[in-house]
Parts: structure tokens; C-alpha cells; sequence
């Protein structure tokens, strides 16, 4: 990046430093910052989508709309959320595959699953065998992003579907007394008024997502945990920048960077708490009357 | 050869901590396999998640009593601890953690004649439940904090006025009342633990002579058998029942802790999705 840093083993002291910090490598690593940045970008309304139409799924009146939008929330309740992300990330792969397969090579007598291995056509391999490495690592982000919103949007539903109900009957009572039907009520009255009473529980979910964030190691994505591990690892003298074993303090600046995050994530949602207490008939919005008055 | 599902068990019910068959299944992959090799790795979720929690319920309290003092010299240092914890990935305190403890000397540390084994911290056994004990300890410290500063006010002028002072109206009045108001949530802070503990073995700590928990050989049968249909929703199903037992034990628990009350008041457990750290 610098001119002076052409060769590595004349430098000393703080010209090493900066040429270190500034190799190929490390701007890699710090592009990986951006990687977890899209997959919150993405994530957060995608996962915000899905738990609001399983929150409206679960308080349906056909039977079977409501036990599916039930079973969805209960998922992630029992079982460690790790072993969805582990799931999905196959089976979702594996699926796509499956259909593929289906579609392109109907020919195919050989069985898919023989016990030891998962086998489809070639020409439904995701992304194809020939692809440039770059789309492997786009699919792969993108079922990861896709396992996330999956997960988190069950969460999501739970806090949206307490929210609903949290929403004064009586206001809605009003709504339909004035002949409001079933659908404007829900349009004008319950969804403008739930914010408030579910944003507590998705500033949760939001901090509770910045956190998962390290889980992208685990699915195979190189992100910022991948690549601590990566250039902490001690280098001998065969590398450019030689070093001991670095790695502690990499992660101490992973764990610097993540309680910086959640430290401002929790300053910007008080805020917006505070706004949208404003007026509200709850206990933040009568205290903030009075401290008005 | 093929084993009975009698012999699998017998051979694999212990794997985890080591006992019975060295070499893990290479072929076949039964069913009853899988269900014996993922039970006997939840040995492990058990110790880490029990043991955590008892010892941080103790370290909790003092923090949470930290955290309420009114001299900066006690609760600063708790405020920070609860942050630190609480603001970052549990996966990144594993890491980190491991990370450290590998830095300690090999050879232990002389303390006052006493040589303190050091190597311990490296093996997952000891080191990651020493970060899963701090971490939980932060997470109920939170909880309890927030329980002592709801105690009604009322509670603690009856306790003046019956000249009930110092530690003595700590132990009667304020511990039990703290105890009862966090229990709900306490409760899922605990069933959240017993589910943070499948990271270990997927964080630093490595897995000694393949010896890890239910999810660690989960992820086992799917690398072995490209197949994650079958094993995860086993491990699924062991966690589903560890939380109704969790949950039906601390229910007990509440019951007690609410028994002085009419029962329209008593505080019920609700589950709350809280999940990774």
C-alpha cells in the first residue's frame, strides 16, 4: 500500500507496524468488517418480515395457518438456536440441490443418498463445479444469511406476537365500533400501536443479532473470527511480516469491537425508545408527561 | 459385524467421558448409533451447564450486590465486568479465554510455595467452564440487579420499623424478596446456559481423543454421513427434554419462593427467547 514497506525486512519499529497493519492480508480482515455488516443490513429486515408474518400466521383464524405460525415460534425455544444454524445450512443447500436435480436431470437413475454421501447431477451442483471461487463464497454467505433470517425470525415473531397482544383491547374495540373492518383495524390501529410495546424486545433481538454474528465462522464463511485466527496464528520467518503468537490480541480487539457496537447499538435504541414512548399510554410516556409538566 | 442396539449402547453410552469403544462408528451409522453417541455427549452439556450455574449463582449475587452498593470502588468494577460480558459474543470470550489461558506458564505458577496447575485451563473441561461460569455469572447478575432495585419499598420500611437491620434484613427481607421477583427470568437464563454449552467444542477448546458433547458428535454423523436430517433432529430432541426438566425443576423452585402468597399474585415462568450470547 506504501511505498516504503516494498520490502518488509528493512523495516523496524513503526514503519513495520504500519506496513504490517496495511499488508494484503489485513485489508482483507478488515474488509471482513463489512461482511458482517451486509449480513446485519440483510438480515435485520428480512428476519423482521418473516417474524411479522409468523406473528399474523399464528393470530389467524384458520386452524392450520395459526398452528403453523405457532409451531415456527416454538422452534427456537427448546432446542439451541447453534443447532438450526448448523441445520439449515445443509439441509437448505442439500434442498436446493434436490429440486435441481429434479428439474434438470430427470434422467438420473442413481440414487441421491446412499448412506455415505449426498450425490446430484452435476449440472445441479450450486454454484456450478467450473464457477469462479467468489460465487462459492457468495452462495455460502448467502445461505448463511438465509439461515439467520430463519432463525431470527422466530424470535421476531415471539416479540411481535406479544406485542399484538399487548395493544389495549379496548382501543381496538373502538376501531370496530366506528365500522372499521377486521382488516383497516389491523392496518390502522394494531400495527402503529405495537411498535412500542415490541421495541424493548427487538432492541433485544438486535444486540442478541450483533452477537450471532461470530456464528458466520462456523457456517464457512471468512469472516472477522476467520481471519483473527488466521493472522494472529504465529508466522515464521518464511513470511514477510514474521511474529509471534498474535491471537489474543486479535480477539481482544474482536471483543473491543463488538462492546464498542453493542454500546452504541444501546445509546441509539434508548433514544428511539424514548421517542416512541412519546404520548403513549404506557409507563416510560406518562413518566416523560410529567417530567414535562 | 454388526452390534446389537443392546451392544452399541453398552459400547457407546460413555464415549463421551471415555469409557467403552475408542474408535467412533466409521460405517453404517445406525439409528440407535446416532441416538447413544448424541446422548452420551450430552453428559458433557450437563456438567458444563450445572456446574456454571451453581457457581455463578454465588458470584452473581455478590455482583448484583456490587452493582446496587453506593461507594464507585465496588460498583464500577462490577458495572464493567456485567458489561464486558454481557456486550460481547459468547464465542468471542471462548476464544479469547482459551487464548489467554494457552499464555499461562506450562509448568504452573508458584504461589506462596504452592504450585497452581496451570494446564488445567487449556482443556476444555476446566477452561470453558470457567468462561461459561463467568459469563452466566454476568447474565444473572443482571437479572438480579434489576430484581433487588424492584423490591417494593413498602417491604423494606416494615423491616425498619420491626428494627430489622444490616445483614440480618438483608438475609430475611431483601434476598428472598430478590430471589422471587428474578426467579422467572432466572430460570431462562438457565435453560439459555445448558444451550450455550454446545459451543464449546466448537470454539477453541479442543475435543480431547473425540471425547465432546451432543452437538459435537451431531455434526459427527453429518459430516460422516452428508445426511443432517437424522442427527440434529436427535440432538433437537435430547435438548427439547432437558429444557422441560429444567424448566419443571425451576418451577418447584418458584413454587417455594412464591408459597407466602395468594395465589393470584404468584409470578409464573415464562419462556422468553433470549438465546446466544
Amino acid at each position: 500500500m506504501f511505498s516504503q514497506c516494498a520490502d518488509p525486512s528493512t523495516l523496524s519499529g513503526f514503519n513495520w507496524m504500519l506496513c504490517y497493519l496495511t499488508s494484503g492480508k489485513h485489508l482483507l480482515f478488515y474488509y471482513s468488517f463489512g461482511t458482517v455488516l451486509i449480513l446485519l443490513a440483510v438480515t435485520a429486515p428480512v428476519a423482521l418480515g418473516f417474524g411479522f408474518m409468523g406473528a399474523i400466521a399464528a393470530r389467524s383464524h384458520s386452524r392450520a395457518l395459526s398452528l403453523l405460525g405457532k409451531a415456527y415460534m416454538l422452534m427456537v425455544r427448546g432446542i439451541p438456536d447453534i443447532i438450526f444454524f448448523m441445520f439449515f445450512v445443509i439441509a437448505l443447500d442439500q434442498a436446493f440441490e434436490t429440486g435441481l436435480h429434479y428439474i434438470r436431470c430427470p434422467d438420473w437413475t442413481e440414487p441421491i443418498r446412499t448412506g455415505l454421501e449426498f450425490k446430484v447431477c452435476p449440472e445441479a451442483k450450486i454454484p456450478p463445479n467450473s464457477a469462479p471461487q467468489i460465487f462459492h463464497q457468495i452462495y455460502g454467505f448467502a445461505l448463511a444469511v438465509v439461515t439467520f433470517a430463519i432463525v431470527f425470525g422466530a424470535f421476531t415473531a415471539n416479540v411481535l406476537y406479544g406485542a399484538m397482544n399487548a395493544v389495549p383491547r379496548a382501543q381496538l374495540e373502538t376501531a370496530e365500533a366506528y365500522g372499521l373492518s377486521n382488516r383497516q383495524v389491523f392496518r390502522r390501529i394494531l400495527v402503529p400501536q405495537m411498535w412500542v410495546y415490541a421495541l424493548p424486545g427487538l432492541s433485544n433481538l438486535w444486540l442478541i443479532l450483533i452477537k450471532a454474528t461470530p456464528l458466520l465462522f462456523l457456517l464457512g464463511v471468512n469472516d472477522i473470527v476467520y481471519w483473527a485466527q488466521e493472522l494472529g496464528g504465529s508466522k515464521t520467518d518464511s513470511y514477510a511480516y514474521p511474529h509471534d503468537d498474535w491471537r489474543l490480541w486479535y480477539f481482544l480487539f474482536l471483543l473491543a469491537f463488538y462492546l464498542a457496537f453493542t454500546r452504541v447499538s444501546e445509546i441509539v435504541l434508548g433514544r428511539l425508545t424514548a421517542r416512541l414512548s412519546h404520548g403513549q399510554a404506557t409507563m416510560a410516556g406518562e413518566a416523560m408527561r410529567k417530567a414535562a409538566a | 459385524m454388526t452390534m446389537t442396539c443392546a451392544e452399541t449402547i453398552a459400547a457407546y453410552a460413555f464415549r463421551s467421558i471415555g469409557l467403552g469403544e475408542r474408535m467412533l462408528p466409521k460405517t453404517g451409522f445406525t439409528l440407535c448409533e446416532q441416538f447413544t453417541l448424541i446422548g452420551s455427549g450430552l453428559i458433557w452439556n450437563i456438567y458444563y451447564g450445572a456446574l456454571a450455574l451453581f457457581a455463578g449463582f454465588f458470584l452473581a449475587n455478590a455482583l448484583a450486590l456490587a452493582k446496587s452498593a453506593r461507594s464507585p470502588w465496588l460498583r464500577k468494577p462490577a458495572e464493567w465486568f456485567i458489561f464486558t460480558f454481557r456486550g460481547s459474543p459468547l464465542f468471542i470470550q471462548f476464544f479469547l479465554g482459551y487464548q489467554a489461558f494457552v499464555l499461562l506458564p506450562k509448568s504452573g505458577i508458584d504461589l506462596l510455595g504452592v504450585t497452581i496447575h496451570t494446564d488445567w485451563l487449556t482443556k476444555a473441561w476446566c477452561g470453558a467452564l470457567v468462561v461459561l461460569f463467568l459469563n452466566t455469572a454476568a447474565y444473572s447478575a443482571e437479572i438480579f440487579y434489576g430484581a433487588l432495585r424492584s423490591v417494593p419499598k413498602g417491604d423494606l420500611e416494615a423491616a425498619d420499623a420491626y428494627g430489622i437491620t444490616g445483614f440480618k434484613r438483608f438475609r430475611r427481607i431483601l434476598w428472598p424478596t430478590m430471589l422471587r421477583l428474578g426467579w422467572p427470568a432466572y430460570t431462562n437464563e438457565a435453560i439459555f446456559l445448558f444451550h450455550a454449552t454446545t459451543l464449546v467444542f466448537f470454539s477453541s477448546f479442543p475435543a480431547f481423543r473425540q471425547q465432546g458433547d451432543a452437538l459435537y458428535y451431531a455434526s459427527y454423523f453429518a459430516d460422516k454421513t452428508y445426511n443432517p436430517f437424522i442427527p440434529y433432529p436427535i440432538v433437537g430432541f435430547y435438548f427439547i427434554c432437558l429444557t422441560l426438566t429444567l424448566t419443571f425443576a425451576f418451577n418447584a423452585v418458584n413454587k417455594r419462593l412464591n408459597r407466602h402468597l395468594p395465589s393470584n399474585q404468584r409470578a409464573r415462568i415464562r419462556l422468553r427467547p433470549q438465546l446466544i450470547r
